[in-house]
């Protein structure tokens, strides 16, 4: 009989949800009743919306538990573990019979996330067992021009937003002759929505490694640098046991793989906090310790980068492809994806949408596969109302262009980028100017200052967009804001500017009459923006607390306790803390 | 998201000199000594010292490592991580990601500041809470998030925000 083992996912989603307090409860049982199954570790297997996970592998198949406190675990523990019957209420997927959840695993190719929530990614056994470090074993028969050409026949493009194709990217470094080179993982996932990197890290930490040890050989860099964000402390420490790992088996270090004259060292470069360093010459400025603003290209890094030496930057979900591809072969990796976008993308699913997490999924599918077949649709019987992708940089597709498909051509079309792969979902209760208006008030604080026009412009972009949502928008607004992006796009030096006015300019091509509704009629269709609200009392459910009016900051309330009480519309200045401190639902917001 | 961090307006948090123990630094500086490209590291190094960058900090900094003062204090002001004031003992981390704007995260912003009776940012006179709003915290699906020291609390509502900040200041009076 095969030993039952017992895995709980510990990524950072899993223990925000209370995954650790799961685990320390299975295994404080496992001591003190002395229980001889194996209990292991994992990370994200992307299904954050279960989160905590349980998974028990026994003679029978795999059983993945989900939403697991600690007293359904110990009753897992006892009815499945010790007595062999599982526990149906909550499981979520198993090999056995077909569940609901099923259809969010099925219709996903994982690639780069072969082995997150599959392996203890603090275990470089459990990587190697599925055949980790299987590229850099094969890069002795293979010379740096072969690695190239594999890299580029795979299609590869880059993942972290740009989409330039990873083995041309590699060539240009590789062309250019100097006695140090530097590879760098740009790890510094500044998208918010965007978790993709950091589940990698979390979950796969040598998939990344190998893949920057497999570009180094191929461009003949002997330093590897991985600048990951400060904020993400658990994939810090698990790059660190990462890299001594692999110091300790030979996969770094002198003549690697008994390569005479290859050397690959990593260390790991934290950041401090800012959104700018996803742009790479920001990024080489700031592993120089310098303000990570851009620079002027050319020279691209590829010929001065780091150190004035040629560099070569790739994001981590690019570098965790890269060792799959060498394995598997180019050939295998082009079988996915369109003509010219090839391969898998990840994807993370957030915002209105029942299955939130991270998806793997084949270049082409439509954004409606992706919301409706895996994401599980929009919660509450909502209608949809559109996608965000590519975060600050990117748009707003609406629902009529949502059997758009999943490529970087498609995508740039739209309006929108496919960016790091953020895709937050929206329902009609969302307000896409107030999207709009947030992505703005990010891309604002996060201009490095350095070009005018997005220092300056994008914060006349905000206040115009302010004043529309406060009621004061005037007809010529629209036109103003597009101008202004336009100049905007034109007049800066790096991407962040460059990208800013999207999120504006895809709102204001697709949801129009939203802005017409703010500034015309002064109404909020959806109940966001504040400042454009009525508030009324709803007579049935008044018990007249007089919470309302004690808390109304310009005493626009009146009723006597214990009876209706009435709002004053011409006093109200539509703050709404009448609304968020009324305990009985009787404010109506129209 | 960068967080533009007001000074305290507290009178019971003294950045005065004689408090801030330098000799702490030293083998800080012994590290870093003659190395290129740390200026980012050895500020990381300090706040992880202090909780923050007295100034007197960077004057040392400057004089022993052979920087130039405007150059520290203009990466310290560059980078979000980077605080030049005291905080307060727990630091509320409101997430402001795009999943969590779309949820409702303003409300949860709003309901702490009337509670704590400061801005975001700011530190409460007590100095035992500093809010501040930070973009992705990563658990998109738990939306809208918050972040108490290494506890998170997902799918809040204002009032449920409001009822943690209070059971932790009812443990600090204790």
């Amino acid at each position: 009989m095969t030993k039952t083992k017992v895995t709980v996912g510990l990524g950072s989603c899993g223990i925000a949800a209370g995954a650790g307090k799961v685990y320390e409860k299975i295994r404080s049982l496992k001591e003190a009743e002395n229980l001889s199954f194996e209990l292991g570790k994992t990370s994200c297997v992307g299904m954050c919306y279960r989160e905590p996970l349980v998974e028990v592998t026994d003679g029978n198949g795999t059983y993945l538990y989900g939403e697991i406190d600690p007293d359904k675990a110990v009753e897992i523990i006892n009815k499945h573990v010790n007595n062999e019957n599982p526990v149906s209420d909550y499981i979520v997927v198993t090999d056995l019979y077909d569940t609901p959840d099923r259809k969010y695993l099925d219709g996903q190719v994982k690639i780069a996330l072969r082995n997150c929530g599959m392996i203890d990614p603090e275990k470089i056994s459990d990587y190697e067992e599925r055949g980790g470090y299987g590229g850099v074993k094969k890069l002795a028969g293979m010379s740096q021009e072969d690695v190239i050409k594999e890299v580029m026949d795979s299609g590869l493009r880059g993942r972290g937003g740009g989409g330039f194709p990873t083995g041309l990217k590699w060539k240009f470094t590789y062309n250019n002759n100097s006695s140090q080179k530097y590879i760098i993982c740009n790890a510094d996932e500044g998208d918010p929505g965007a978790f993709m990197d950091r589940s990698l890290l979390e979950g796969d930490p040598h998939s990344v490694l190998e893949g920057m040890i497999i570009a180094g050989y191929a461009v003949g860099a002997s330093t590897g640098v991985i600048y990951c964000r400060a904020e993400y402390p658990l994939a810090l420490k698990r790059l660190a046991i990462a890299i001594r790992q692999a110091e300790e088996k030979g996969y770094l270090g002198g003549d690697i793989m008994g390569i005479k004259g290859f050397s690959f060292n990593i260390t790991v470069k934290e950041g401090a906090g800012a959104f700018v360093c996803g742009e790479e010459t920001a990024l080489l400025a700031s592993v120089e310790g310098k303000r990570g603003m851009p620079r002027k290209r050319p020279p691209f890094p590829a010929e001065s980068g780091l150190w004035k030496q040629p560099t070569n930057i790739n994001n981590v979900e690019t570098f965790a492809n890269v060792p799959w591809i060498i394995t598997n072969g180019a050939s295998s990796y082009a079988k996915y994806g369109t003509e010219k976008s090839k391969g898998t993308k990840v994807f993370a699913l957030a915002g209105k949408i029942n299955h939130g997490g991270l998806v793997e999924v084949p270049m082409g599918i439509t954004i409606k596969d992706v919301i409706f077949k895996l994401g599980g649709g929009i919660p509450g019987e909502k209608k949809f109302k559109a996608v965000q992708l590519g975060g600050p940089s990117g748009g707003c597709i609406p629902e009529y262009l949502s059997s758009t498909m999943v490529d970087y051509e498609s995508v740039t079309a739209t309006g929108a980028i496919m960016g790091s792969g953020g895709m937050v979902v929206m329902d009609e209760t969302t307000c896409m100017v107030d999207v709009a208006k947030f992505f703005l008030d990010f891309t604002k604080n996060e201009s490095c200052g350095k070009c005018t026009f997005c220092r300056i412009g994008t914060k006349r972009m905000l206040e115009i967009l302010n004043r529309i949502t406060e009621g004061e928008g005037e007809q010529e607004d629209m036109q103003k804001l597009e101008e202004l992006a336009y100049q905007i796009k034109d007049s800066s030096l790096c991407g962040l500017g460059q990208t800013a006015p999207n999120p504006v300019l895809t709102t204001l091509k697709y949801f129009h009459d939203e802005y017409e509704a703010h500034i015309n009629q002064k109404k909020c269709p959806s109940l966001t923006c504040k400042k454009l609200l009525t508030y009324e009392v709803i007579r049935e459910n008044c018990t007249g607390c007089t919470v309302c009016a004690k808390n109304c900051p310009v005493d626009a309330i009146d009723g006597e306790r214990k009876e209706v009480h009435f709002i004053r519309q011409e006093d109200c200045i539509r703050c709404g803390l009448c609304y968020t401190k009324c305990k009985f639902e009787a404010i109506r917001l129209s | 998201m960068r967080v533009n961090r007001i000074p305290t307006k507290s009178p019971e948090l003294p950045p005065s000199s004689e408090k801030v123990d330098l000799s702490l630094l030293d083998p800080l500086i012994e590290k870093y000594k003659n190395k290129a490209g740390i200026t980012i590291p050895v500020l990381q190094g300090a706040q992880d010292i202090y909780g923050y960058i007295p100034r007197e900090v960077f004057l040392k900094l400057s004089d022993e490592l052979g920087l130039e003062l405007s150059e520290l204090y203009g990466v310290a002001t560059f980078y979000a991580q980077f605080r030049l004031s005291p905080v307060g003992k727990h630091i509320i981390k409101v997430c402001h990601g795009t999943a969590c704007h779309v949820q409702d995260a303003g409300t949860i912003t709003d309901a702490l500041k009337e509670a704590l009776k400061v801005e975001d940012g700011e530190t409460t006179g007590d100095g035992i809470f500093t809010l501040e709003s930070v973009a992705c915290l990563g658990c998109c699906s738990l939306a809208p998030v918050m972040m108490i020291g290494d506890e998170t609390y997902g799918k809040l509502t204002g009032n449920e925000a409001v009822k943690v900040i209070k059971e932790i200041r009812l443990k600090e009076k204790n």
